[in-house]
């Protein structure tokens, strides 16, 4: 079934007009009312009226997650605070978070679409949808809430952890539906085994996995483990949240809700736009956003873009599943963390050189991170009481400026390669 | 009287203990005495060393964490309930025993220690020269 099919149905020339017809007035909008784009317009010598139509989308300057940090925490938006009805927030790079804001139509439109992609995976309103995404901050818990309202299932709000509760809810209850990180999944289904529970006796048919890079053999995995059609959704809270796209079925590409978010690919170096079919790191434009419109926002994640009509019916362009990053942003346990936040708090506590190495890894179906450390002349004690209270407090800084647990283990001098160019400061060993 | 420690800082891998004690022997340093302090993951080497300034250098040059630390090493009657003795001792002037490592040579017992404050237990020892003396770095090279 298709939710909306005027808009998710309409043919390409269709489609790049509304584009157009909406980006104009989205240019027009924020060139009025968010200094910061009309500061980079006035920069480059450009004018809403320049703008005509899509074909003149990459006249406009990019947008990027540091534009956001400058301007924390309202600066980019462009309505009042009054118009303002819900703010998100995702980690920071500098201990700040990014926040993002939501209007009225803002929330309806949210909605919409994250209806659109559970209909989309077969999400019907007879479901009982147990939505295990955190709910607060993060946008997957209350993305998927109200995309699941709209759809009319019955929603349990339990939101992430306590392993043991949702396995209880998920019998008791007879969830049909499955919404929550992919690794979050498999931990799940791991303890279904361990209770010695067979997935055949559970009621759920469909997962909506994401918030975090998964493979196809993840999604065998998963199927095989909890007996469900595992489907990929996609956002990020800049953009909206869960919903910017979602498989259809067919699970063969995302389809992006680009009456919306118009997407594009650009070469992270030249930036340039990439051929139809070239991996590039993948762009977004809101159009119909009213708190937050971004323009030209370079997401980080690669991706290639599809424009031909799916099977399922939609003629909505789909991304594959993200590739990787263009910059050293990791994703762990679905929380945003760059190399840099643990560079800057070695280098504040001022007792360590920033000689460190960071290992990832999944074990057990959880993202694990190792911080490696040099242990140096200045750190090195002949105590091991200093050494593990050092130790400890970087441990301690670290997980506090990154929101989640890490491992620190004290390394020789030089364990960690040096290079001229680019250290290698990740070990990623999760087979992404 | 005070005595120059060399402690390395070393990880639980396989060979790193004979490449110190290697390098060491290539210079002909001679390690008087040793002692390990181990965590699941890394060691502390603690080594009294014929040369320490030149063991330090060495060391570092091979790129290891390395410190040269005051340290102190008492001699007692090598006889049961001697250490308990000096201890106690230590312990009513309000010393208290940071790490320490001891052998035997021949009617002595011999006891590097690491305390807290080294002027107080250099004062505390000459006090009570009937209980224990204080042997100083060349004394232990020629043991």
């Amino acid at each position: 079934m298709i939710w909306n099919e005027f808009n998710e149905c309409m043919s390409r020339e269709e489609m790049r007009n509304l584009q157009s017809e909406r980006l104009c007035e989205t240019v027009e909008r924020v060139y009025h009312n968010v200094p910061f784009y009309r500061k980079k317009m006035q920069e480059i010598g450009l004018e809403p009226g320049d703008i005509r139509g899509i074909e003149d989308l990459n006249k406009l300057p990019f947008t990027t997650k540091k534009d956001l940090r400058d301007n924390y925490p309202f600066g980019l938006f462009a309505v009042p605070i009054s118009e303002v009805m819900r703010v998100h927030a995702s980690s920071g790079t500098t201990g700040k978070p990014t926040v993002v804001g939501y209007s009225r139509k803002d929330i309806a439109t949210w909605s919409e679409v994250v209806a659109r992609c559970l209909c989309a995976a077969g999400v019907k309103k007879k479901d009982i949808i147990q939505i295990a995404y955190g709910y607060g901050l993060f946008t997957g818990g209350l993305g998927l809430h109200y995309g699941s309202e709209k759809v009319g299932a019955t929603v349990i709000p339990i939101s992430g952890g306590n392993t043991k509760k949702q396995i209880q809810i998920m019998i008791d209850l007879k969830s049909t539906v499955l919404a929550c990180t992919p690794s979050y999944a498999l931990y799940l289904a791991e303890a279904i085994e361990e209770m010695g529970i067979d997935p055949k006796e559970l009621s759920l048919r469909v997962g909506i996995f994401g918030a975090e890079p998964w493979t196809e053999e993840m999604r065998k995995e998963i199927e095989r483990k909890l007996h469900l059609k595992a489907i990929d959704i996609f956002g990020l809270s800049e953009i909206i949240g869960p919903g910017v796209s979602c498989e259809c079925e067919m699970q063969n590409g995302l389809h992006i809700h680009e009456d919306h978010f118009i997407p594009e690919t650009i070469d992270p170096d030249s930036l340039n736009s990439v051929s139809e079919g070239e991996t590039g790191e993948l762009v977004f434009t809101t159009v119909t956003k009213e708190a937050l419109p971004l323009i030209r926002y370079r997401t980080g994640d690669l991706t290639v873009l599809n424009h031909k009509t799916c099977q399922c019916g939609r003629t909505l362009t789909r991304m594959e599943k993200c590739k990787g990053r263009s910059d050293d942003m990791l994703i762990i346990r679905g929380v945003n963390i760059f190399p840099s936040q643990i560079e800057s708090v070695l280098l504040n506590m001022g007792e360590t050189k920033p000689h460190y190495l960071l290992i990832v890894d999944r074990i057990n179906n959880l993202d694990t991170l190792e911080v490696w450390v040099e242990v140096d002349e200045i750190f090195f004690s002949d105590e091991i009481k200093r050494l593990e209270s050092l130790s400890a407090k970087i441990k301690h800084q670290i997980e506090s400026t990154l929101g989640i647990s890490v491992k620190v283990k004290l390394v020789e001098p030089k364990t960690i390669e040096r290079s001229e160019g680019k250290s290698k400061r990740v070990i990623d060993k999760r087979k992404l | 009287m005070l005595i120059k420690q060399l402690s390395v800082f070393l990880e639980n891998k396989s060979g790193r203990l004979t490449e110190v004690t290697k390098t060491l022997g290539d210079l002909d340093i001679n390690i008087s005495a040793l002692s390990i302090a181990d965590t699941t993951e890394y060691g502390i080497l603690r080594m009294i060393l014929t040369d320490p300034d030149k063991g330090y250098k060495a060391l570092k040059e091979k790129g290891f964490s390395v410190r040269l630390t005051d340290v102190l090493c008492i001699a007692t009657p090598h006889t049961p309930g001697a250490l308990a003795k000096a201890l106690d001792i230590l312990s009513k002037n309000g010393i208290s025993v940071e790490y320490m490592y001891a052998f035997e040579v021949g009617q002595k017992a011999l006891v590097v220690i690491k305390t807290a404050d080294n002027q107080k237990t250099i004062d505390t020892i000459v006090a009570h020269k009937n209980e224990m003396e204080l042997i100083n770095a060349d004394e232990i090279c020629q043991i």
